[in-house]
């Protein structure tokens, strides 16, 4: 099922609500084709469970490593990430993106 | 993020009210701006664009860096009257993404079966219309022609401050339609934002045509026309 930000975010306010440490990471700057509009978030809980997505599957893995430091220190911290032609992920898609992330912790 | 923050942020898309959460990107220093905020904050000029536009983006003030979270309700447009017009405007509302729904006490006209794909309410605009709470991020059109349902409809999407509102009608209609509105107390200023005749200018005669024409007029106010209504004098 796809999530919109009512689930995205509504499941970061539930996880944090249930007592879990939560991070949230969106997509602050794009250059080129990049996969997600500015504004696309991910929400990721302790467990490494996550919700929602940055790029489009590419980066996602990084993403909730980081989450997890992120939750640990409590530290904002933004991310770089150049989207690799090999790692295409649709048809037609000229790669070669480059992404800004923002990850902060919900606590 | 502040849980709090995020509480207000969930709650503020729950009850469809604009909000932005600024960002400073050195240190993560976070607040909310709610409308009512926007003028007094010290990036008001910012906000106010990114609200107009409804996209987050990256913002830089005194060699400061803040990342802007645009949060606007989803654009819905109201139709009242199950028409031929409606039933051409249903499917390409859908494409453009505006959330449509359509209200005529006529049950003869609101059936499902007409409409596939968009929910229709065989009420009078007095009793749907309330409980959908219309607002600035609404759309009404009315398409019946028909006083007693399209005027009440009318009168609540004034006072809604609806960013679009329609009027199906020739120009001897619409002057008895604005009459009936200044008998019940509305003035010329109120009655400038109704859009009559209704749609764009570009010589539409089939019903499929107007609802282009309709449709086009839609987006022009929301994309053109700033969605903040007031202005603290």
């Amino acid at each position: 099922m796809f999530a919109g930000d009512d689930d995205i975010l509504g499941q970061a306010e539930a996880w944090a609500k249930s007592g879990k440490g939560v991070a949230l990471a969106t997509v602050i700057e794009t250059w080129g084709s990049a996969p997600r509009p500015v504004g696309s978030h991910l929400a990721i809980d302790e467990d490494g469970h996550f919700l929602g997505s940055v790029s489009g599957g590419c980066v996602e893995g990084d993403v909730v490593t980081e989450a997890l430091d992120c939750i640990s220190d409590g530290k904002p911290r933004v991310l770089e990430f150049g989207v690799a032609d090999e790692t295409a992920w649709r048809a037609g898609l000229s790669c070669g993106g480059r992404i800004r992330v923002y990850v902060e912790r919900v606590g | 993020m502040d849980r709090l923050l995020l509480e207000r942020l969930n709650a503020a898309r729950r009850e469809r009210r604009a909000a932005v959460l600024v960002t400073q990107i050195e240190g993560g220093a976070q607040r909310l701006v709610e409308l009512d905020q926007v003028n007094a904050d010290p990036l008001g000029e910012e906000i106010d664009a990114a609200l107009r536009s409804g996209k987050s983006g990256m913002v830089e003030r005194e060699g400061a860096s803040y990342f802007l979270t645009v949060q606007v309700p989803p654009v819905r447009l109201v139709v009242i009257g199950a028409v031929h017009i409606s039933q051409a405007l249903a499917p390409m509302a859908k494409m453009v993404g505006f959330d449509m729904v359509i209200v005529d006490p006529r049950t003869a006209f609101a059936t499902p079966e007409r409409f596939p794909d968009v929910p229709v309410l065989a009420e009078w605009p007095e009793v749907a219309l309330p409980p959908m709470k219309i607002d600035r991020y609404t759309a009404i059109c009315c398409f019946t022609h028909d006083p007693k349902i399209d005027d009440p409809a009318l009168e609540q999407a004034l006072r809604a401050q609806c960013f679009y509102i329609g009027a199906l009608g020739s120009r001897k209609t619409h002057g008895k339609r604005l009459e009936r509105l200044t008998a019940k107390g509305f003035g010329a200023e109120d009655m400038a934002r109704i859009r009559a005749p209704i749609g764009l200018d570009i010589g539409a005669v089939t019903p499929p045509e107007i609802a282009t024409s309709v449709l086009g007029e839609i987006i022009l106010a929301l994309r053109k026309k700033p969605l903040r209504v007031e202005k603290p004098a």
